[in-house]
C-alpha cells in the first residue's frame, strides 16, 4: 500500500469489554428533562400555553411577571412566557436543520475523501482547510449578504458554516474503517463498490455523529440566536430568542425580564445538550479508547 | 517508500530548519490564495447579476453600473477579471464600496483599531483568567474546583451577547460603574472585553485543566516529586509547559472567535468598529464591504496559525524532521 502516507488520526483500538449500564445516570435527569420540554414546545407549543405570541396589549405593556403573566410582558404587551415557548420552534427547528445539512453533506465528503485517490482527497482536505479559516459566524454573515435575511438562508449559513468540522472526523474515520479487517475480508469477497460503501463502510465511519450533532446543535443553536440577535434571522414579529434578546436590550434598565426568560431558554438548551453530548462522548469513548 | 520521498526527506533533514520553515509560510500563503479565490467564487455564483450583487441596496443608475463593470473588469474574460482582482488584492486595493461612496481599505481602517483593541484587551483578560483558574484547580478535587467547572460549562453554554446584556444589566443599569454604551476609553471597554474574553477562559480553562492533569500523572512528574520538589514548582516548572502545547493549537480558533464575537460584542454595547461596519453591509448588500472583512479575518487566521506553526518548530525539533 504506497497510495496511504497518512498517519491514522485515531488509533486502533484493543477490543475492550464493552462496559454497558443500563438506565439514565441521575445527573442527566434534569438536562433530559428540560429536552423533553423544549422538544415538546417546538413540536406542539399549545400544550405548554393557550396564549397567542403576538396578541398585542399596549396597556400592560412591559409588566413584571404576575399571575397572569408568569414571565411578564414585553414591551408591546405581549406575554413573554408565550414567546417564550412558541420560539423554541424556530431556535430548535433552525439548530437541528443546519445540523442535519452539515452532517448530511460532511458525511458525504468526508466519504469520498477518504476513499479517493489521493489527488482528490488531498483537493478536498485543502477545500475543509480553507473553508476552516473563516470564524463560523463571518461565513454565516457573507451566505447572508448574497441571500438575504430569513429562516432558510440562516440554517443555509450556520449549515455550510459547520460543514468542514463534519467533513474531517468522518475523513478521519473513513482512513481507520477502509484498513479495517472487515472491509478487506469484504473486498476479498469481491463485493461490488457501492456495496462495499454502503453496507460497511458508511454505517461504521457514522459512530462519532451522534456525539459531535448534539454539540454542534447547542453551537447551532448559540449562531442561530447570535444571527437573529442582529436582525439576520426570522423577522419581526415572528417570537425567536435571539431576536427576544435584542428587542429586550432596549428595555433592559425597566424590564429585565424581557431577556431574562429568553436568556435562560437558550443557555439552558446549550447547556442540557453539552451535558447529553458529553455522556454520549463518554460512552462513545469507552468502547473505542 | 518510493525513492522520490526519501530523497525529499533527507534533503530536508539536511536543510533542518530551511524547509519546514518555507513550507509553512508556502502553505500559509497557499490558504490565503484559496479564501481569496472562495470569496471571489461566492462573488460570481451569487443569484443575480453580478453588477446587481455589487450595488446592493445602493443607488442603481447607468453611471454607476459603468463605473462597476470598469473596476471589475465584467466585460472582459472570466480569466482576465479573477487575474485582474488578485492582482488588486496584492496592491492591497479592497475596491469600492458603492453604498457609502469610499474605498473599502479607508472604511476599514478608520474602523478597526476599536476591534483590535477590544480584541487584545478581552484575549489578555481571558487567558489571564483561565491560566489563574486552572493553576488553581489542576489536580485537586474541591468544592471550588467543582464550582469553576460548572462555571466554564455555563460560559461556554452561553451565547456571548447575552453575557454581554448581563453585564450591562447588572454593572451598568444597575450599580451604574460603567457608561452603557459608545466607545469613552477604557472605561467602556472593559464591560465588552470581559464579555468576549470570558468565552475565551472558559474553553481555554478546560483545556489548561485536562493538560495540567495528564502531566501530573506522567512518569516525569513522579520522578521530579521524587526529588523532592514542590507540588507548586512541580506544576510551574514542570507540568505547565506540557499543558501550554494544547492550548497553543488553539490560538489560530481564538482569532475567529475573537473576530466573530466582537462583531455581536460590538452590537451589545453599541460600539463603533468593524462589527457595525460589517453588520451595516450585510444588511445594506454591501458586498465589496462583507468580502474584505472575510479576507481580513481569513488573513489573520492564517497568520496567527503560521506563527504558532513556527512557534512549534521551535519549541518541539522532533517536528523538523517529521514530513
Amino acid at each position: 500500500m504506497t497510495t496511504v502516507t497518512e498517519a491514522p488520526q485515531i488509533a486502533p483500538s484493543a477490543p475492550t469489554p464493552p462496559r454497558r449500564r443500563y438506565g439514565v445516570p441521575p445527573g442527566l435527569i434534569p438536562p433530559l428533562l428540560f429536552l423533553i420540554v423544549a422538544a415538546v414546545a417546538a413540536t406542539a407549543p399549545r400544550l405548554l400555553t393557550g396564549v397567542d405570541p403576538l396578541a398585542a396589549d399596549p396597556l400592560h405593556a412591559l409588566a413584571g411577571p404576575s399571575a397572569g403573566h408568569w414571565f411578564g410582558t414585553d414591551h408591546l404587551g405581549r406575554d413573554v412566557l408565550a414567546r417564550v415557548v412558541h420560539g423554541a420552534g424556530h431556535s430548535l427547528s433552525i439548530g437541528a436543520a443546519a445540523i442535519l445539512l452539515a452532517t448530511g453533506i460532511g458525511t458525504l465528503l468526508g466519504i469520498v475523501a477518504g476513499l479517493s485517490p489521493r489527488y482528490l482527497d488531498e483537493l478536498l482536505s485543502r477545500l475543509f482547510d480553507v473553508l476552516a479559516t473563516f470564524p463560523e459566524l463571518l461565513l454565516a454573515l457573507m451566505v447572508i449578504a448574497i441571500t438575504g435575511p430569513g429562516t432558510g438562508n440562516v440554517i443555509l449559513a450556520i449549515g455550510v458554516a459547520q460543514i468542514p468540522n463534519y467533513a474531517r472526523v468522518i475523513r478521519a474515520q473513513t482512513f481507520v474503517v477502509r484498513r479495517s479487517g472487515y472491509v478487506e475480508q469484504a473486498v476479498t469477497f469481491g463485493l461490488s463498490r457501492p456495496v462495499l460503501v454502503l453496507r460497511h463502510v458508511l454505517p461504521n465511519v457514522l459512530g462519532p455523529l451522534p456525539v459531535l450533532a448534539t454539540i454542534g446543535m447547542g453551537t447551532a443553536i448559540i449562531a442561530t440566536s447570535g444571527l437573529s440577535f442582529l436582525g439576520m434571522g426570522p423577522q419581526p414579529p415572528s417570537p425567536e430568542w435571539g431576536s427576544m434578546l435584542s428587542e429586550a436590550r432596549n428595555y433592559l434598565r425597566v424590564a429585565p425580564w424581557t431577556a431574562l426568560f429568553p436568556g435562560l431558554a437558550v443557555t439552558l438548551t446549550v447547556i442540557s445538550l453539552t451535558l447529553v453530548g458529553r455522556r454520549l462522548q463518554r460512552r462513545f469513548e469507552g468502547r473505542n479508547p | 517508500m518510493s525513492t522520490l520521498q526519501l530523497t525529499r526527506r533527507r534533503g530536508l533533514a539536511a536543510a533542518g530548519w530551511l524547509g519546514p520553515v518555507v513550507r509553512r509560510l508556502g502553505s500559509g500563503l497557499a490558504v490565503l490564495w484559496a479564501a481569496a479565490t472562495a470569496a471571489y467564487v461566492a462573488l460570481l455564483f451569487a443569484p443575480g447579476d453580478t453588477v446587481d450583487v455589487l450595488i446592493g441596496d445602493g443607488l442603481d443608475t447607468p453611471e454607476r453600473r459603468a463605473q462597476i463593470i470598469a473596476e471589475w473588469g465584467l466585460d472582459r474574460s472570466a480569466l482576465e477579471q479573477y487575474g485582474d482582482y488578485l492582482a488588486r488584492l496584492l496592491r492591497g486595493d479592497l475596491g469600492h464600496s458603492y453604498i457609502l461612496q469610499r474605498g473599502v481599505g479607508d472604511v476599514l481602517s478608520s474602523q478597526i483599531w476599536p476591534t483590535v483593541s477590544l480584541a487584545l484587551t478581552a484575549a489578555v483578560f481571558g487567558v489571564v483568567l483561565a491560566l489563574v483558574l486552572a493553576l488553581a484547580t489542576a489536580g485537586r478535587r474541591s468544592r471550588f474546583g467543582d464550582l469553576v467547572g460548572l462555571s466554564e460549562l455555563v460560559v461556554v453554554s452561553v451565547p456571548p451577547f447575552l453575557i454581554g446584556i448581563l453585564l450591562l444589566a447588572v454593572f451598568s443599569f444597575t450599580l451604574g460603574w460603567f457608561p452603557v454604551s459608545g466607545d469613552r476609553g477604557f472605561v467602556s471597554l472593559v464591560l465588552p472585553a470581559v464579555a468576549l474574553g470570558l468565552q475565551i477562559s472558559g474553553v481555554l480553562g478546560q483545556v489548561l485543566r485536562e493538560g495540567l492533569e495528564r502531566a501530573l500523572e506522567e512518569p516525569f512528574a513522579v520522578t521530579a516529586r521524587s526529588r523532592g520538589i514542590t507540588e507548586w514548582r512541580l506544576v510551574i516548572r514542570h507540568a505547565l509547559r506540557h499543558a501550554l502545547l494544547p492550548a497553543v493549537t488553539l490560538l489560530g480558533w481564538f482569532t475567529g472567535v475573537l473576530l466573530g464575537g466582537a462583531i455581536i460584542i460590538e452590537a451589545v454595547f453599541g460600539r463603533p468598529g468593524l462589527g457595525q461596519v460589517t453588520v451595516s453591509a450585510v444588511t445594506g448588500k454591501d458586498m465589496p464591504v462583507v468580502m474584505a472583512v472575510v479576507l481580513l479575518s481569513a488573513l489573520a487566521y492564517v497568520t496567527v496559525s503560521t506563527i504558532v506553526d513556527l512557534a512549534y518548530l521551535a519549541i518541539d525539533p522532533r517536528l523538523r524532521r517529521s514530513r
